[in-house]
């Protein structure tokens, strides 16, 4: 029993470790892949928002329609405005190298965001950005320092200031610590109003970085389920064939 | 019936068809008391055939060339029938592969395997397990993510270490003055069919060594001792069909730790697949922390467990030795275990502790390799490397003097 205990472990240990997270506390996504209407949602924000600067150059327009439960039609009416094809891939028009004389750098494609990124990671980034004259674009973020880009969700967002506090270090030095983000000016949507389109949003964006999710997962009960009633009749054959072995 | 029996003598008069059956499977006896441990040998040879039956398909969308690798993954990730399905399949295999030859090894370790007759046979297996890290290694450059690129660039690099010839060395391995298209290619076609020639063709003699020779058993009791009077051992049975249906219970098993992976974690929490590896190879954007694939993190630890330089020897330089020392001090093992018995079920608490240090200093490096390097973690990896080193340079010392149990004439079941 100690024996066949310890072989699980041995089998298990890859899976035992856990990948670490970063510095900055960041704020649970909480997404539904399963919610059809919150990944609508996202998609629109996204077209709207995002693609401006942001390609999606590995997903197709008709495969979000599929997925997302909608009609070709319905993409074209609600997420396609520069005349592609319904199964072109969501490109852009601006070059990288546009991009970088812009933004400094050039904006990424954003199709595996959610994958090299983290959905939790995306959910805070989008959400706190903070007013900070010493950027080009007036606005600095709290999980990418000094990022580039700017804050593209403000008419929704508001404005938010950064809280600082003093903090004194190991060595007896004073540092300004940002403590938290106040909303200064209000935009056209609540904080929670906000924080659901975000999380439509990242929730978008997670399904993008993984269009078969859902359906890997539901053919991996069956094969699994299949594998099992397997075992169970490749067990019977090898207890008959082994049954004159002492 | 009748014509289907002419049909093998037809053949058997002209190819050892039958005879090569009974030889291998239906006439090749194996001692009656395999346990767990046994399973992992025929396991790692169907993870072979997931890989190659799966590389293949891969290769018929992949494209080797730096300006569309990445895009072309995605392609298969996406728009590919299945795509998706056989991707999740190599790279998940490619993680079983060294999981499965891990353990396998271990049998070895465990129930003296490598010892006479069974040396070359250990050797073989030791060169199937080089021809897979270089495989492995090949292999991970081709999805041309970050990862893989500047995993590729930290590997090579460690050639440039080598004194007077490195730098021509790398420059000749990379084709290129950094990782480029040009090196993308060859490691495509070292990949998919020059490693994988030679990893077909040592297998082949691995197995042949081995029924040459006979399994060894978790008794460490050589059958062959005792045979009957028309020449069978008589503690063995059949590989067939006796093995043969026990080794598909093993592989039904196996398969369904596959399949909850493949289907469930395909990134094994960031270990099977690494999450900067979704972002395409850059040239001028190092990653914040570069950390080679899970199976090889603990050499990797070794390697930057070296601080020290000797003399005109930079402590990379011996980092990249001790490195191979590693794995080349396992080729000797079977001249190392002085023991008279082969199986740990034998052997005093002396080598038993030693064992068990070792797979612990395994482990602790395999997880250092993973972390960015702190004071702290650089000595733990030092003293994870003295007892890896350890275990083996003091194993002639500790196997000679320690005490042993009577071994039986004969296998038992426990």
């Amino acid at each position: 029993m100690k024996k066949q205990l310890f072989a699980i472990l041995l089998l298990m240990s890859p899976a035992l470790a856990l990948a670490s997270a970063g510095g900055v506390h960041l704020d649970k996504a909480n997404i539904d892949p399963t919610n059809k209407g919150s990944l609508q949602r996202g998609a629109r924000t996204f077209v709207n928002y995002c693609m401006g600067c942001h390609s999606a150059k590995h997903q197709r327009y008709n495969r979000v329609a599929r997925d997302l439960g909608m009609t070709d039609q319905d993409v074209i009416d609600n997420l396609m405005f520069t005349g592609e094809k319904v199964g072109d891939h969501m490109d852009i028009a601006m070059t990288p190298i546009a991009g970088k004389t812009y933004f400094g750098a050039a904006p990424p494609d954003l199709t595996l965001v959610s994958r090299v990124r983290g959905n939790d990671w995306l959910y805070t980034y989008l959400r706190t950005f903070y007013l900070d004259n010493s950027r080009p674009f007036g606005v600095n973020n709290q999980v990418f320092a000094n990022v580039g880009m700017p804050n593209v969700l403000w008419e929704l967002q508001g404005w938010q200031k950064p809280v600082y506090k003093t903090v004194t270090d190991d060595e007896g030095h004073e540092h300004q610590v940002l403590e938290a983000l106040e909303l200064v000016e209000a935009g056209s949507q609540t904080p929670a109003e906000f924080d659901r389109t975000v999380r439509d949003l990242v929730n978008f964006l997670d399904y993008m970085g993984e269009p078969i999710r859902q359906e890997r997962q539901a053919l991996g009960v069956k094969v699994i389920l299949f594998l099992l009633v397997f075992f169970i009749v490749a067990y019977l054959l090898k207890k008959e064939f082994w049954k004159d072995i002492h | 019936m009748g014509m289907l029996i002419s049909m093998r003598d037809w053949v058997d008069a002209r190819f050892p068809m039958t005879k090569m059956w009974e030889e291998h499977l239906s006439k090749y006896y194996a001692p009656k008391n395999f346990n767990f441990w046994y399973f992992f040998g025929s396991l790692a040879l169907l993870v072979l055939v997931i890989q190659i039956v799966t590389g293949i398909f891969l290769t018929m969308s992949y494209k080797p060339d730096a300006e569309l690798a990445f895009a072309s993954v995605e392609y298969i990730m996406r728009d590919v029938n299945w795509g998706w399905a056989i991707r999740y399949m190599h790279s998940t295999g490619a993680s079983a592969f060294f999981i499965v030859v891990y353990l396998h090894m271990f049998r070895g370790l465990i129930y003296g395997s490598y010892r006479g007759p069974r040396e070359l046979l250990w050797i073989f297996g030791m060169l199937i397990y080089l021809a897979l890290m270089a495989e492995a290694f090949f292999g991970y450059l081709l999805p041309w993510g970050q990862m893989s690129y500047w995993g590729a660039q930290v590997i090579i690099s460690l050639f440039g270490a080598i004194p007077g010839i490195g730098d021509d060395l790398s420059l000749w391995i990379r084709g290129d003055y950094v990782i480029s298209d040009a090196t993308l290619n060859r490691f495509f076609a070292l990949h998919v069919i020059a490693v994988p020639l030679v990893l077909v063709g040592l297998v082949v003699v691995h197995i042949l060594a081995l029924h040459e020779v006979g399994s060894n058993n978790p008794d460490g009791v050589e059958i062959k001792k005792n045979k009957d009077e028309n020449g069978i051992p008589k503690d063995g049975i059949p590989f067939h069909p006796y093995y043969s249906v026990k080794d598909i219970v093993g592989v039904v098993v196996f398969l369904i730790f596959f399949a909850f992976v493949m289907f469930f974690v395909p990134a094994g929490g960031g270990y099977f697949l690494e999450a900067p590896n979704f972002e395409p190879a850059n040239p001028l954007k190092t990653p914040e922390h570069i950390a080679p694939v899970w199976y090889f993190t603990p050499y990797y630890a070794m390697l930057r467990a070296v601080t020290i330089d000797i003399g005109p020897l930079s402590a990379k330089f011996l980092g990249v030795i001790v490195m191979g020392g590693a794995i080349v001090i396992m080729f000797f093992l079977p001249w190392l275990d002085k023991s008279p018995v082969k199986s740990i079920r034998y052997r005093g608490p002396i080598y038993k502790i030693m064992l068990t240090l070792f797979v612990i200093s395994f482990f602790v490096l395999g997880w250092l390799g993973t972390q960015g390097p702190t004071d702290i973690k650089t000595m733990m990896a030092q003293a994870g490397t003295i007892m890896y080193f350890a275990f083996f340079l003091l194993m002639p010392i500790y196997t000679k003097l320690e005490a042993t149990k009577p071994v039986p004439d004969r296998v038992t079941f426990k």
